[in-house]
């Protein structure tokens, strides 16, 4: 045990084929045989060309032996699980598709989902793909201002909520979603009746016929829309495409080991990406049971989930693992999970005591990936088969090329071929999941690319045996509990209010969830700095953004440092706040 | 501390946490994370607060059985014996 502190370990995690029940689906020949035509005959098969996500997902495994199989299983707040079989599922989403078009919505509409995850979620993503409309799943945790610009950004058209939320979060932003057409409500048995001005989920399903047959899609039509969060300025919308599914499906099979039987657990929220790639679709597309929990994290319930569900392979992030070792092992071992055979992580670096706390007390060891948002689907990953080096992010999968980049002196992007050198990641385009875009800003796209390398703005190294390992953001995006954060619209909801000056926000290292968002104001000429007016500029920000974007710490001060051209220097918070060297200042506002 | 006493050192806690709160809309028998925007951050800091103000020590064991206002009342005045 290391409750001395320290253990020296390994540096490496061998692996033994024989350790594992199930052949791992990477294995060196698979990785050596690897071709996306044959991947697209494996998802597509021989007939029609049709890549609609939505069919593809929830369609593919409705008829047949795994007809009946539960292709989710809900485990809701309180209660019994329900099972969704893959025909109900199909039928389901049939019925909503045929809503939305009943609603005269069509073929590239957005769509946005704001609910828990409950089953409707499900139903309306899936059915909103099969109908062609562009589908934005939001995290259930924005508060009004990150939804409205999403929304607004997005000119979505219908919004699937919950009567709660609709209550809390839209209602008091309705008159200011002018693109919205429809507001579909699932009830929750508060009002007694339909809100005014919404429609009602069962009542929009009952009405709609359960057969649904879409048009042929295309490999290049949109999909989804994912926000992500950028320096400056507005959230980008990533657009991704139908021909991701091919992403989804591979992925799904190489880096998560996903085989027939499994149980699979991705315990993301389908607001972001990796819940919607990995939570949604991927599993479906390979026919397995996925298990949906509404809870939010706790760690006793998430073992008897992996004991009680049979969990097999189990998808989760580093801030879930880190909150599980707090816990301690002791609460751990009163439950046995003999079906886990893998456990993947994404979201951030998982640190080397991460890994080895999975391998001492789950028995396995945990198999960190990386990706984005912008790259659909998993891109460099710890595999089943492979042997693990604790803290990289592995190996880059089938299909994928990655390589470390630098700029020289005239500003051209080079690969560096030493190893262990630091560059920015970068990957060789035009693998099927890549975006396709940010929504209504060419000008940030065009920027993510040089030549056709797509630049990932993260910093890392790769060792001499091809491993990459994390180095940090090239930019100021502060990534808290896995999710990117852009310090601009925390900054902006704070300067809307009236004793606010200006505002720089950074990302704070914290132990558990890697960052959170600290928050640095300068009040307005006379308003005097007290602990009451740090407190409303808190409850303001949280109003505004919610729980998951708004600060955990409010710092008032006197100024805040510029450059000459006037932008914050929220490199210079950090350091300041971290007691680092404060670096070059000669681009400071007044010299240094 | 009496009922009411813990009642309010639970109530000051939450909005040291999350002020945006009308402790008159909370219903004291619903899920509070239902009823309060808060992360799971925001709630392990909560009840981090409420065992330093309280002097209560509330084991991690027992987080999850701490869901409502009620519930948090019963349980820190049956550890306070109060």
């Amino acid at each position: 045990m290391s409750t001395n502190g320290w253990k020296v370990r390994p540096q490496i995690i061998r692996k033994a084929l024989s350790q594992s029940h199930v052949a791992p689906n990477l294995d060196a020949a698979a990785r050596a045989a690897f071709a996306w035509p044959a991947m697209r005959r494996e998802l597509l098969g021989d007939g029609p060309e049709d890549w609609n996500i939505g069919r593809l997902a929830a369609d593919r495994h409705a008829a047949g032996p795994r007809a009946s199989r539960a292709a989710l299983r809900w485990l809701p707040r309180e209660g019994e699980a329900r099972d969704i079989t893959f025909r109900e599922l199909r039928l389901a989403s049939n019925r909503f598709a045929n809503a939305l078009a009943g609603l005269g919505l069509r073929k590239g509409d957005g769509l946005f989902v704001l609910a828990g995850r409950i089953p409707e979620l499900y139903f309306g993503v899936l059915g909103g793909l099969k109908a062609g409309l562009t589908v934005t799943p939001l995290f259930s945790a924005f508060g009004p201002e990150p939804i409205r610009t999403r929304v607004e950004l997005g000119r979505g058209r219908v919004l699937l909520t919950t009567e709660s939320l609709f209550r809390r979060k839209i209602a008091p932003i309705l008159p200011r979603l002018p693109s919205l057409r429809h507001v579909v409500v699932v009830a929750e048995g508060g009002s007694g009746g339909v809100l005014p001005g919404t429609r009602d989920f069962a009542q929009l399903m009952e009405a709609a016929s359960d057969e649904f047959d879409g048009a042929p899609t295309a490999s290049e039509d949109r999909s989804l829309l994912h926000f992500t969060s950028g320096t400056t300025g507005t959230p980008k919308g990533a657009i991704h495409v139908h021909g991701a599914a091919l992403t989804h499906y591979a992925t799904g099979k190489f880096a998560l080991d996903l085989h027939d039987d499994d149980v699979f657990w991705c315990t993301a929220d389908p607001g972001w990406v990796t819940g919607t790639s990995y939570g949604i679709i991927a599993p479906l597309l390979h026919g397995v049971t996925s298990i949906i929990d509404e809870a939010d994290f706790d760690a006793e319930r998430w073992y008897r989930i992996l004991e009680e569900q049979a969990v097999s392979v189990w998808y989760t992030a580093p801030t879930a693992i880190r909150m599980l070792m707090k816990s301690g092992a002791e609460l751990a071992r009163q439950r046995r999970h003999p079906r886990l055979r893998f456990v993947a992580s994404v979201g951030e670096p998982l640190n080397p005591e991460a890994v080895w706390w999975g391998q001492e007390v789950l028995g396995l060891p945990i198999h960190d990936n990386w990706w984005q948002t912008e790259t659909g689907g998993i891109m460099i990953a710890n595999t089943a088969a492979m042997d693990i080096k604790p803290g990289s992010m592995g190996l880059p999968l089938p299909g994928t090329e990655a390589l470390i980049v630098r700029r020289d002196a005239d500003g051209r992007v080079l690969p560096v071929e030493t190893p262990d050198t630091e560059g920015e990641l970068a990957l060789r385009a035009g693998w099927p999941g890549m975006f396709r875009g940010y929504l209504d800003q060419d000008e940030r796209y065009r920027k993510c690319f040089a030549g056709d390398l797509y630049l990932s703005g993260d910093l890392a190294r790769r060792d001499g045996d091809g491993y990459f390992w994390f180095v940090g953001r090239a930019d100021d995006v502060i990534k808290s509990a896995g999710h990117l954060i852009g310090p601009f619209e925390v900054e902006s909801a704070l300067m809307e209010h009236p004793a606010v000056a200006e505002a720089g926000v950074i990302g704070k290292p914290d132990p558990v969830v890697g960052e959170v968002v600290k928050a640095f104001v300068s009040l307005k000429a006379g308003i005097a700095a007290d602990a009451a007016l740090r407190t409303a500029l808190l409850a303001h920000a949280r109003k505004r953004l919610g729980a998951a974007v708004a600060p955990k710490e409010i710092e008032i001060v006197a100024g805040l440092p510029r450059t000459r051209s006037g932008k914050i220097m929220r490199r210079l918070l950090k350091a300041r706040e971290l007691g680092l060297p404060e670096g070059d200042l000669s681009t400071l506002e007044g010299g240094a | 501390m009496n009922r009411t006493e813990l009642r309010e050192a639970v109530l000051a806690t939450l909005l040291s946490i999350a002020p945006e709160v009308e402790p008159d809309q909370l219903a004291g028998a619903r899920t509070l994370r239902e009823q309060v925007d808060l992360d799971s951050m925001d709630w392990l800091n909560f009840l981090i607060a409420l065992k330093e103000r309280t002097g209560v020590d509330i084991p991690e064991a027992d987080y999850r059985k701490l869901t409502t206002l009620d519930v948090l009342v019963d349980y820190l005045a049956t550890r306070l014996g109060a």
